[in-house]
């Protein structure tokens, strides 16, 4: 919503995004849900509302759960995990298989971004209450109305899910 | 190259068939379009147009649009119940557009394309009407319906095709041979893949009617499977139309007309050009195309265009728009849309009880804003988008690229949120002009929200009228105006350009919910008017009854209390239609709506037949100080026969909250010809601390079989407004809730 300063200042910037590293050359004030997504191909992360009300960008940085869609590339410092590094189809981490259990996505279109914000909880609080579930996942929008099986899949997670680190290693490569 | 890509990129358009029971008899060539591939792999036969089996495995074709609501794993289990192979062990795929994957439920009878044609030919040809009303189209909550037959049977005739290839190669008697898990089983036990047979499988005719598995023996029908889309949506690698990728691929945005439908008198691009990555501007329909090599640099060139706008075709406040329908009512220049008994003398000789509904503009504000890819290349156009109508989308890029509509392939995408938005093609319009414009290189355009919620096809605002009169504890009488501006006519404008008014008869939409309900009403007349030309609207969850059944069962509540009569008794005195009265008695049960609440707490209920179906809801509401809370939702739905009883859960809960979301919070206005909300911070979507918990019970009457997309949506907005009437004595009759009372 901020008026963009009308300076673009393109800039080689170094990101670690699930493991790897990347070498942009870009304009420093770019989201970075835009280089994420037309720049890296990392389109798993999604557009949605592009002004932090609505939680579809949500990425990690050093395990911690961020908007993308806010956060300038020239200011990003950490470790980058996407929803594509949080697992894959063949090795999903138990956030994603309690979601696939409790078969929560409709449209699937939030889903990365409320995996994510479930990411951020859990690794605070491993068992959080109906409150805390709340508080947590308020900023994570669903059009289809998926929250009573988030929240389901959410509690159904044990407590010794595994979190590894700030997920800096987490993809297979 | 994987199958789904083979298939998605070498396939083409097969025109000219005759459709209806053309899906059990084996196509003619060209006619099939999995036979109709020039470079079809020698080694996969196309059965039906629904399977495809190649070494490699069993491929079905669901050619319904997956926007969230499970319709590609439903109609895919109902080929491979028949089939008799696991869900699990098949590839599912939307498959291309094409005349045979017609919405028999859906596509207009040829008396109704005749007349549509008759009455806007001269202005239009009628090959465009024919090229416009193409039948391959989700909505409604059709799609199971119209697949529950044909699917089954698509599957039988594969399967007897297999036991005659399996026959032939074994020199066995077919009646010896059965099928089991994706073989046919010979008689001494050896089981002979499905994918081994597709050389002997080649010519043999499918049967035209084969017999389809009674019930008892169903094995995957009637049960919960698992979603064929839900690893993908779930691990980020499921592919919407916005995730498109292709070499050297540009990416532009819009910056459309505020005053929706009108035109651009004039832009200048010349701040634009500061920005890096920006290429072009070009003005088309009612905006400008941005074209950068990034969707930010696009976004960021587009708030640096100045344009000289064309005015608003259509009053400039929220106001006038309101004032236009209560015009249109006191003219009285309507259609009798149903008269039963003599309304005129009941309400002449008795107190009128009476009262006046309005509902709002609604936005569909999918999660994934509108966008669409398209490139054109070597007279071939392409289109990558989310399209609940993808026949359209390949006419709409036929005419604005100038190639045959045979040059076109569309490839159907996940839809990141439908609801009926994604029926309409301004955003694949906008893709193709972008592709057109940069010939050669693939171009996504990718919609602002912003854009998507100033830009939308709305849900109509709405005005109901009632007058009713109760005798001795019994709704005697019940006369009703509704008011909208027409949908149809708002459609037939954005498909066919300049249109006159389409005549009321058609109109259907603008009664939905009001003509077929199963209640015994002595005297009961609908009155149908239409305003004039106001906002674009079209198709939303539930069309026409998430106004109407608002409208006629808050009057009947308002008539039970004016009767002394507990709501849902007065309700069951009117019907004598079983499953209705059943569901109303199952969220009787559900809510214990006959034990007394705790002080401050209140129920409402609500009914109707909603496409058919009996649905049903009690809302339980609180108060604390001036704060209302939803406690709890019942509903009961009749689906008729339960296919995939997890996924109709899963449906009418969400179309539940989607009613009660657009009742309590939703609200397009309209200043300076400008619509005001522009993202969700003033058009509020549910998060999950505002979500109730919502019961389900799902009801099976028997043979005839109802959709479940909608099914929750309409009695929502009802039921809460009858129980906020029961728990403060405010009847509110204007939405959304949320203008008159607070929500915790």
């Amino acid at each position: 919503m901020n008026e963009q300063s009308d300076l673009s200042v393109i800039k080689e910037i170094k990101l670690k995004i699930n493991g790897l590293n990347y070498s942009v050359e870009i304009d420093e004030n770019m989201p970075l849900l835009w280089v994420l997504r037309d720049e890296l191909g990392l389109v798993g992360t999604k557009y949605g509302c592009g002004v932090g009300l609505c939680g579809s960008c949500s990425i990690l940085i050093d395990g911690k759960s961020m908007r993308s869609c806010l956060l300038s590339v020239g200011s990003v410092k950490g470790e980058i995990t996407t929803i594509e590094g949080l697992g894959t189809p063949d090795s999903p981490h138990q956030i994603q298989e309690a979601w696939i259990e409790h078969q929560v996505a409709q449209c699937g279109y939030c889903q990365p971004g409320q995996m994510i914000s479930a990411y951020n909880l859990l690794k605070k609080n491993q068992s959080p209450d109906d409150q805390e579930i709340d508080a947590a996942m308020n900023g994570n929008l669903c059009r289809c109305g998926t929250y009573s099986r988030i929240r389901d899949a959410i509690k159904s997670l044990p407590a010794d899910t595994i979190f590894r680190g700030s997920m800096q290693n987490n993809g297979d490569d | 190259m994987n199958r789904k890509t083979f298939i998605y990129t070498s396939l083409i358009f097969a025109g000219g068939l005759t459709i209806g029971g053309y899906y059990l008899t084996r196509p003619e060539p060209n006619s099939n379009p999995l036979s109709a591939s020039t470079d079809k792999d020698e080694d996969e036969v196309a059965i039906t147009p629904y399977i495809l089996i190649d070494s490699s495995g069993v491929t079905i074709i669901a050619p319904r649009a997956e926007m969230g609501q499970g319709i590609q794993g439903t109609l895919a289990v109902l080929v491979a119940e028949e089939l008799d192979i696991a869900i699990s062990d098949i590839n599912v795929i939307h498959g291309p557009p094409s005349e045979v994957y017609a919405n028999n439920i859906l596509y207009p009878s040829k008396s109704t394309i005749r007349r549509m044609v008759n009455r806007i030919k001269n202005r239009v040809g009628i090959e465009t009407v024919h090229a416009n009303s193409h039948p391959q189209l989700t909505g409604a909550q059709s799609s199971t319906i119209d697949g529950f037959v044909k699917m089954r049977k698509a599957g039988a005739a594969a399967r007897a095709v297999l036991i005659q290839a399996a026959a032939k190669k074994f020199d066995v008697n077919p009646e010896l041979l059965s099928t089991e898990n994706g073989n046919v089983v010979l008689p001494n036990d050896n089981t002979i893949p499905y994918t081994s047979l597709i050389d002997d499988a080649q010519d043999i005719q499918p049967p035209i009617d084969p017999p389809l598995k009674p019930r008892a023996k169903w094995k995957q029908l009637g049960r919960s499977q698992p979603r064929v889309d839900m690893v993908s949506k779930c691990t980020g690698t499921a592919e919407f139309g916005i995730d498109i990728r292709l070499p050297d691929m540009l990416f532009a945005t819009v910056k459309l007309n505020p005053h929706i439908g009108a035109g651009v008198k004039h832009f200048d691009d010349s701040k634009a050009k500061a920005i890096p990555g920006y290429i072009k501007a070009i003005s088309r329909n009612d905006g400008i195309i941005v074209i950068a090599t990034n969707t930010w640099y696009a976004m960021q060139a587009a708030k640096k265009i100045e344009v000289e706008w064309e005015d608003a075709p259509y009053p400039a406040t929220s106001a006038a728009h309101r004032m236009a329908l209560l015009q249109a009512i006191d003219e009285n220049k309507g259609t009798q849309r149903r008269n039963i008994g003599d309304v005129d003398t009941a309400l002449a000789n008795t107190d009128v009880i009476e009262g006046t509904y309005h509902v709002p503009y609604l936005a569909h504000a999918t999660m994934e804003p509108q966008n669409a890819v398209a490139c054109l290349s070597d007279g071939q156009l392409d289109i990558w988008a989310g399209s609940q109508q993808p026949g359209k989308a390949q006419y709409v890029g036929a005419e604005i690229a100038g190639v045959s509509r045979e040059s076109v392939n569309v490839h159907v995408t996940y839809m990141g949120g439908g609801f009926g938005r994604r029926l309409e093609s301004d955003f694949i319009s906008m893709a193709v002009h972008a592709a057109v414009e940069m010939e050669g290189t693939p171009v996504k355009v990718t919609w602002s929200r912003e854009s998507d919620m100033t830009h939308d096809a709305y849900r109509p605002i709405a005005t109901g009228r009632f007058r009713g009169s109760v005798v001795k504890g019994k709704l005697d009488a019940l006369y009703l105006d509704v008011c909208s501006p027409s949908l149809v006519s708002s459609s037939a404008r954005r498909i066919y350009g300049t249109v006159n008014e389409v005549s009321e008869f058609l109109d259907t939409a603008s009664t939905m919910g009001t003509i077929k309900q199963p209640y015994q009403i002595t005297n009961y007349r609908v009155i149908a008017h239409t305003s004039q030309r106001l906002l674009p609207v079209g198709w939303y969850r539930g069309v026409g009854e998430t106004q109407n059944i608002f409208f006629l069962d808050s009057a009947i509540d308002e008539l039970s209390y004016a009767a002394g009569v507990d709501p849902l008794k007065m309700r069951l005195s009117l019907l004598d239609h079983e499953p209705s009265r059943s569901v109303l008695e199952s969220v009787a049960v559900m809510s214990n709506w006959n034990s007394p609440l705790p002080e401050g707490h209140a129920r409402g209920v609500a009914f109707a037949l909603s496409s058919g179906a009996s649905t049903a809801q009690v809302i339980e509401v609180s108060r604390k100080n001036d704060w209302i809370h939803i406690e709890r939702v019942f509903a009961a739905i009749d689906v008729g026969i339960a296919l995939d009883p997890m996924n109709i859960e899963a449906q009418i809960r969400s179309s539940v909250l989607f009613g009660l979301c657009g009742a309590m919070h939703g609200e397009i206005t309209v200043k300076n010809g400008k619509v005001e909300q522009t993202n969700f911070n003033d058009y509020q979507i549910l998060r999950m601390n505002q979500v109730p918990t919502i019961d389900v019970k799902i009801h099976e009457s028997g043979s005839k079989l109802f959709g479940v997309g909608e099914s929750g949506t309409p009695t929502g907005p009802p039921a809460l407004g009858n129980a906020i009437f029961a728990l403060t004595g405010n009847r509110i009759r204007k939405l959304p809730f949320s203008k008159s009372i607070n929500f915790v």
